[in-house]
């Protein structure tokens, strides 16, 4: 059905949703490679003014990707609570937008329609949301997710722990590991990307990992983001598994293109939940994403990248995850170019999650051929912070020497903790003082009375 | 026994273990001015890396002088801006280097070489030319007909599927400049594409990483590329197929399970 806005003497025709979504969305390279974008800003604007008009109801009723062609259009009309949508069922895409900044949307109404909310209903508000509004209505969204420790408590934000090395010497590992603990960090998982792809390799790791979370006794979760297949091949060798991985797109053939379909990672949660290895809580599911990786596959189905990372989160949501983020910077400039297109979709990645009631984190970050620097990481990082996220990376001097790429570092997360006053997992903080690494007010002490140094001086002899 | 190692000590050893940037001090929460300026440095290097101009003579001449012949192309990318916001133009040939690959004719060769720029410029210049020269001999000693050299400007690995179709060459390697990262701004890497033809996928290839002096050296990389060359044209194939019968620096893709680009 074509969507029509009249600007003067012009009139604006889009040929249907998905077109008028695309054509609505603020500029990105990933829309303009695909051919989507909206050909002026004029025409982007009238785009967002006939979507402001549009009923929600509407949005339900035109899929943008064909229910009988596509198993997460399924999910998201099969999962769709309408009672919890009731509440904001007569609104039209506009109006939901004024309710979400109103004082009605408080913590507790946002919850509650959170299941109501589909994908699509998500990024077509977020499309006429200014970065101020995804920062703000995001921090009014409480999603407290728990397995040995809980994350996204209000004032509270959460580290990933992320001590990758080049050839996944265990040694290696174990350094970056120490280092991060020793500057407070990874309470949201400890969480390695391994070089390869041997069972016998990650295996190797996810028993260091537990080893060292075992020795200290440090209530946070281990993970090693491996497929999913290789995680739970590793669970029925008898491997110390917390977390599952997965890479997870919002279209059926982008997950089949990373080997993924959605029966796997039900079988692979069962698998984890069977092992019963949490202590506060049963939330095993660790889920990455990020814009351009549908388009990427050439599983994007004409759909706006913004939106295809919106469904995403519909495939994340159905596991009840204890993690999930947004890679936002990483995919490469040919999706998102620069520094002002990578925080405007970090803020729209964490709204979205957020309003869809996700415990949404960001891999705060960029590559050497876009065109952003620290700078525009602060920028985004700092943003995120005020928006309340739920976790950022950890990575020791923010350059991921496997990976080839910028993210956070410890020291980064120290700044916004001492820029807003956040604190840990509240489990982890209290472990971190019992170290004698934080003081009373969770800010670092020297750490030279720590018992960590024994394991360090064992991993250096 | 030996006396305790002091903290600072420590992380002196700690630091042994890893490239990654451990142990680094503190002003208040945040970093010291000495690794805030290190790391702008690593990363001015991998920047400059991705912008340094494609300069194919040097190369063309040293090659020459290795008895290689030598043909220039571009890709359909006209400019650097172009390459990093449109892949599928770094991927096509140019009309005009369309033209002149099919004047030279389909020779057939064994192996054609590609010499892409890719995002490091840098890499290419420093390593390209002793890494061919040291695997040369070892194409020799198997008796097999190689070249030309195409040397390609703003072009990505999938370049060398048109231009290995229109040599008519029974297998490409394409030598490209990985993208940088902050301790890696000069990694060449090789791609081996047997019976080369436009449409090819990355799961078709086989792929070694990180050839530059402080990596892969090159003689150990030569040896590895030769092994596989004599492999995919023995077995009449490249990809996930020969992975599992490579040493441990062979693999068929890198195995980052980590969302990318295609």
């Amino acid at each position: 059905m074509p969507y029509r806005t009249t600007i003067g003497v012009h009139s604006w025709v889009f040929g249907d949703l998905k077109d008028l979504m695309a054509k609505a969305t603020p500029p990105r390279a990933g829309d303009r490679l695909a051919g989507v974008a909206a050909g002026s800003a004029e025409e982007s604007v009238a785009a967002r003014m006939a979507l402001a008009d549009l009923p929600l109801k509407q949005i339900l009723a035109e899929p943008l990707i064909p229910y009988e062609d596509d198993d997460v259009t399924r999910l998201i009309i099969d999962t769709h609570d309408q009672a919890a949508f009731a509440p904001i069922a007569s609104l039209t895409v506009g109006e939901f937008r004024n309710w979400l900044l109103s004082e009605a949307a408080t913590g507790e109404a946002l919850a509650g329609v959170a299941r109501g909310i589909t994908p699509e209903m998500a990024a077509a508000v977020c499309k006429l949301m200014r970065n101020q509004d995804l920062i703000l209505v995001a921090r009014k969204c409480r999603v407290v997710t728990a397995l040995r420790n809980t994350i996204g408590l209000p004032g509270t934000m959460a580290v990933r722990l992320q001590p990758n090395h080049p050839t996944d010497d265990p040694k290696g590992v174990a350094a970056s590991v120490l280092d991060g603990l020793l500057l407070g960090a990874g309470d949201a998982c400890i969480g390695i990307n391994p070089a390869s792809d041997n069972v016998a390799v990650i295996g190797d790791l996810m028993r260091l990992l537990d080893e060292i979370i075992e020795r200290f006794d440090i209530p946070t979760q281990s993970c090693v983001l491996t497929h999913v297949t290789t995680t739970l091949e590793l669970i029925r060798r008898g491997a110390p598994v917390d977390l599952v991985f997965q890479s997870v797109a919002g279209t059926q053939a982008a997950n089949r293109s990373f080997g993924v379909e959605l029966p796997m990672l039900r079988e692979a949660r069962d698998a984890a939940l069977s092992l019963n290895r949490g202590t506060v809580g049963r939330n095993v599911m660790y889920f990455e994403t990020g814009q351009g990786s549908a388009l990427s596959a050439g599983a994007h189905h004409g759909v706006d990248q913004q939106t295809c990372e919106a469904r995403a989160y519909a495939v994340a949501r159905a596991f009840d995850p204890l993690l999930v983020n947004s890679v936002v910077g990483f995919i490469g400039p040919e999706y998102l170019n620069d520094g002002k297109e990578i925080i405007r979709a970090g803020l729209e990645d964490h709204f979205c999650g957020k309003i869809m009631g996700l415990p949404l984190g960001v891999d705060v970050c960029y590559t050497n051929h876009a065109e952003a620097d620290q700078d525009d990481m602060d920028t985004l990082l700092t943003l995120l912070a005020a928006a309340g996220i739920t976790y950022v990376m950890g990575v020791p001097g923010a350059d991921d020497v496997m990976l080839n790429y910028q993210s956070t570092s410890f020291h980064d997360a120290l700044y916004v903790r001492e820029l807003f006053g956040l604190k840990r997992a509240p489990e982890f903080e209290a472990w971190l003082a019992r170290m004698r690494l934080v003081g009373d007010d969770g800010r670092l002490l020297d750490g030279v009375g720590t018992p960590l140094l024994a394991g360090a001086r064992e991993i250096a002899a | 026994m030996s006396r305790e190692l002091s903290p600072a000590e420590l992380m002196q050893a700690l630091r042994r273990l890893t490239p990654a940037r451990i142990g680094l001090a503190r002003a208040g929460a945040s970093l010291g001015t000495d690794e805030v300026l290190r790391f702008a440095l690593a990363h001015a290097q991998a920047r400059d890396a991705v912008h340094t101009a494609f300069d194919p003579a040097p190369i063309a001449a040293a090659l020459t002088a290795l008895d290689l012949d030598v043909i220039e192309v571009q890709s359909a990318a006209a400019s650097r801006d172009v390459y990093l916001r449109r892949p599928d133009l770094g991927r096509t040939l140019s009309g005009e280097s369309r033209d002149l690959l099919s004047q030279a004719g389909a020779t057939g060769p064994d192996l054609a070489f590609v010499v892409a720029d890719g995002l490091s410029a840098r890499a290419v210049h420093e390593h390209a030319v002793p890494f061919i020269q040291a695997l040369l001999p070892l194409l020799a000693r198997a008796g097999l007909r190689v070249g030309p050299a195409v040397l390609a400007r703003e072009a990505r690995v999938a370049l060398g599927d048109e231009v290995g179709a229109l040599l008519g060459a029974r297998a490409v390697a394409v030598l490209i400049g990985e993208r940088p990262g902050l301790s890696s701004p000069d990694s060449l890497g090789l791609y081996l594409t047997f019976a080369p033809r436009p449409g090819r996928h990355d799961a078709e290839r086989n792929c070694i990483s990180n050839i530059r002096t402080a990596g892969l050296a090159y003689a150990e990389a030569a040896h590895k590329a030769a092994w596989l060359i004599s492999e995919a044209l023995r077995r009449g194939l490249t990809g996930v197929d020969l992975k599992d019968e490579s040493g441990p620096a062979l693999t068929a893709q890198p195995a980052k399970e980590r969302i990318g680009p295609a």
